[in-house]
């Protein structure tokens, strides 16, 4: 039967969430966005708890990693995935970049997770792993990879060359997840990923990004000159298989995608309950009730704004709710995102604008959020082709079709 | 929500006897009535309310009946966006009914500014018009549910806004009743709503002022006597020259001290100082919207709904707006599914224009904005059904209504260009129905 209120099972997971957010991260959230690149150490007696947490809750828990396979289960599953996106949008209602920064729960942990062997696992499980798919010259198009990984057999290793940017926590991780061409001229079935320990000689870190937002969360570059790792270290399957290969490292993103959406409901979460704070103080009220027209300006904007989170964060919820009960869910989880990612920036934005000088001051966290906020728009697939996942979808076209 | 036997015979009885029909025979133009001429030649000219029936109690209730409040989604607190098999079935039907009746009439319905009778009294025995009412008076489900009222408002707006308004406006005021009204109340009204010919009837807020605020009503109701008197003008009253009873909405005088607050009037449409006019508008035409006088109106004591308790009022206003917004994420879905085939089948430039980001993403933003406003919109109604506040969710499924219900109006025109303008396309008619649908208080009750 139809319900859409938070399920009360996770209120616990959801409760905890919010007292990390509100004890951990905000104190310290001003600190880190000034002081860009210098690890919130804070964090590290949070893994302790974090771990505590996702033992509760092995299908969820606070990380940007996204949320694990259910096993299957009669009637309607509230699982991993709801679980996740609630806990994640709390977090970020704290800080975002140290939702993305978090101990030992990379992205890289994802691709782990989904298609490391059990010998790997018990050698990479408890790394933090981060993801370096990224290049120079190209961003949403994953299958432009141009870094090589070439077997030597003799060593039984392989090499790899190339450049790799935009690695979140690329500094701080154990283990970096790299995605990299076994055999450049068989396109993107060629394409496979590895684990390259952070200590291997050949793996330089270039530089660290200074950024627009989520400044608490490093972005490395790195250089992979020559760089030997274990035959062992690939990720998946070596075959080369023009049907399954690219599709199975692209998986990853069915899952990230409604985690970056529940991040985006949790900055615009903030910035709307810090704007109703402000417009409270100042003595403006909301009333529900009247036409948003007949109230003041300000009001009617707010309301406005609160119709559109609300919006992106049901979409979210659903998008999770399919996953978990196994319901196909790309179309959905590509709205969720579209739709949470352009709606936290607009709202972001928007609350620095009708809180007015003090909105963009550093006295609030406002301009911080409408900063961390627009990354949300961007990666783990950009608005555009979000659009396009549905677009092609709804239409029935194919990528050579709608370009 | 549980639907006894006889809503299932009912639904079913239904279905079986529109299956496999002619749809043209059957339902075919409606030769202009008389009231459909008046209103393209007189606007404005004012005739006494319908007729009428007597309604009378045909049997002394000791006190009032309610719905039981719907309980199965407490039972688990999951989120869910399943509906109950009973929700299915209904649900199923209404869409049924929308794609093989009500579609293929709108355009029609539409030019005559009316819906064919014999589709509404169908519409009727569908059983939409006495959701509202308790079991105990007739009605066919046990359970109160806002959430099966919006699931059937969407179905039916996917067919066509304007006829589902026609069609729901009835199982507004016997909604009204049939929660807000006493022993007395539900004994002389509801059983008619569940009898071989309901009557047709409407809950009336909204007033032909600028800037109109349900809050500061320009219709006022004065204690006389024993009584009341009414006095004012309602707008966009559907079917309002057919209507036979009335639930009014009216600023109560302050007396004794007592603050400003809003009743609902139970009016027939028989009683002196009743008139009605046309008032015609952008759209909702199969709705033939009126206007309703109240010169003077007297009333007894007891044609005021649960006492003017203010809350009832700020509820009923809520309630209609989560219909609105079931109509529109209808509407709005209609759209959606209208546009897919045009864009691929359309070409321009040597290829379909969907081949086209600018044409694609259109439609990627109709979707996601469609199902956005579903889901807020279900949102509120299933926390009304579960006795959550709901005031704040169903004004945020209106925000959405307004703003991304229209927007996708315009994109559905937008996207056929030229052709989307002109009649031999429905997305026009959807444009102008859907800028109703972020306006109008009241009308539909969920």
């Amino acid at each position: 039967m139809i319900n859409l209120e938070n399920p009360k099972k996770f209120q616990g997971l959801v409760n905890m969430t919010r007292q990390v957010s509100e004890q951990m991260f905000r104190p310290i959230s001003r600190k880190y966005d000034r002081a860009e690149h210098v690890y919130p150490k804070e964090l590290d007696g949070l893994r302790a708890v974090l771990e505590g947490m996702n033992e509760g809750d092995p299908g969820g828990g606070v990380s940007a990693s996204g949320g694990r396979g259910n096993k299957v289960k009669e009637g309607n599953v509230n699982g991993g995935n709801v679980s996740t996106v609630l806990s994640v949008a709390e977090a970020c209602w704290g800080d975002t970049s140290f939702v993305l920064t978090m101990p030992g729960q990379g992205l890289g942990n994802a691709a782990i997770a989904a298609v490391a062997d059990d010998e790997q696992l018990a050698r990479f499980g408890d790394k933090w792993a981060s993801m370096a798919i990224t290049e120079p010259h190209f961003g949403s198009d994953s299958a432009a990879v141009q870094t090589t990984a070439i077997l030597d057999e003799e060593a039984g290793e392989y090499v790899l060359n190339g450049t790799k940017i935009f690695v979140t926590s690329g500094e701080r991780c154990d283990v970096v997840v790299v995605w990299a061409s076994v055999d450049p001229s068989k396109g993107r079935a060629a394409i496979k990923s590895f684990i390259v320990p952070r200590d291997n000689p050949g793996l330089e870190l270039v530089r660290l990004e200074h950024k627009l937002g989520i400044r608490g969360s490093d972005t490395a570059q790195f250089a992979l000159t020559d760089c030997r790792i274990p035959k062992e270290n690939l990720l998946g399957s070596p075959e080369v298989d023009a049907k399954k290969s690219f599709a199975g490292v692209m998986q990853t993103f069915d899952n990230t995608r409604p985690m970056v959406a529940a991040m985006a409901v949790g900055v615009a979460k903030a910035s709307l309950e810090r704007t109703f704070e402000l417009f409270r103080e100042a003595g403006v009220e909301v009333d529900y009730d009247r036409p948003a027209h007949l109230q003041t300006g300000a009001v009617a904007e707010l309301l406005r704004l609160e119709s559109d989170f609300e919006a992106f964060r049901l979409l979210t919820l659903e998008a999770a709710w399919m996953a978990d009960n196994r319901k196909p869910n790309s179309v959905n989880a590509s709205m969720a995102k579209a739709k949470a990612g352009r709606g936290a920036t607009e709202i972001a934005l928007k609350c620095v604008e009708l809180v007015g000088p003090l909105g963009y001051s550093e006295d609030e966290l406002l301009e911080k959020w409408a900063r961390d906020a627009k990354i949300l728009d961007i990666f783990e697939g950009t608005q555009q082709i979000q659009l396009l996942i549905i677009a092609r979808n709804l239409l029935g076209k194919s990528s050579a079709e709608l370009k | 929500m549980s639907v006894t036997n006889r809503g299932l015979a009912v639904g079913i009885r239904a279905l079986t006897r529109f299956a496999g029909m002619d749809v043209i025979d059957r339902l075919g133009l409606r030769k202009p009535s008389e009231r459909v001429l008046r209103r393209a030649t007189a606007t404005g000219f004012r005739t006494a309310g319908a007729a009428g029936r007597t309604f009378r109690a045909t049997q002394k209730l000791a006190s009032a009946r309610r719905q039981a409040p719907e309980t199965a989604s407490k039972a688990k607190g999951l989120f869910d966006l399943t509906p109950t098999d009973d929700q299915q079935m209904l649900q199923e039907a209404a869409r049924e009914f929308a794609a093989a009746e009500i579609r293929p009439a709108a355009e029609a319905a539409d030019r005559a500014d009316a819906t064919p009778a014999e589709l509404l009294d169908a519409a009727a025995e569908l059983g939409i018009a006495s959701l509202g009412v308790p079991e105990e008076l007739g009605g066919i489900v046990e359970e109160r549910s806002a959430v099966t009222a919006t699931l059937i408002a969407e179905a039916l707006a996917h067919g066509d806004l304007g006829i589902a308004v026609a069609a729901l406006a009835p199982g507004a005021v016997s909604t009204a009743i049939g929660l807000w009204g006493d022993a007395d109340q539900q004994a002389t009204y509801l059983p008619e709503f569940v009898g071989d010919e309901p009557p047709v009837a409407a809950l009336t807020i909204q007033e032909p002022t600028a800037l109109f605020d349900p809050f500061a009503l320009g219709t006022v109701a004065r204690r006389q006597g024993d009584g009341w008197t009414l006095d004012g003008v309602k707008s966009l009253v559907p079917r309002v020259a057919d209507a036979e009873l009335f639930v009014v909405a009216a600023r109560i005088e302050p007396q004794n001290g007592s603050g400003p607050r809003t009743g609902l009037f139970i009016v027939e449409s028989r009683t002196d100082g009743v008139t009605t006019s046309p008032d015609p508008a952008m759209g909702l035409r199969a709705a033939s919207t009126g206007r309703l006088h109240l010169d003077g109106v007297r009333l007894p004591a007891s044609a005021l709904l649960a006492d003017g308790d203010d809350d009832v009022y700020r509820d009923a206003i809520a309630l209609g707006r989560i219909g609105w917004a079931a109509l529109a994420a209808g509407t709005t879905k209609a759209v959606l599914d209208y546009v897919i085939p045009y864009v691929n089948e359309r070409e321009a430039f040597g290829e379909p224009i969907s081949h086209r980001q600018a044409v694609a993403f259109t439609v990627s933003d109709i979707a996601i904005e469609a199902e956005g406003l579903r889901l807020v919109t279900y949102r509120a109604a299933s926390r009304a059904d579960r006795g959550a506040s709901f005031r704040r969710e169903a004004a945020l499924a209106r925000r959405l209504t307004a703003d991304k219900g229209m927007w996708i109006g315009s994109q559905g025109v937008q996207l056929l260009g030229g052709h989307g303008y002109v009649k031999d396309h429905p997305v026009e008619r959807w444009y102008r129905d859907l800028r109703a649908a972020g306006i109008l208080e009241g009308t539909l009750l969920v």
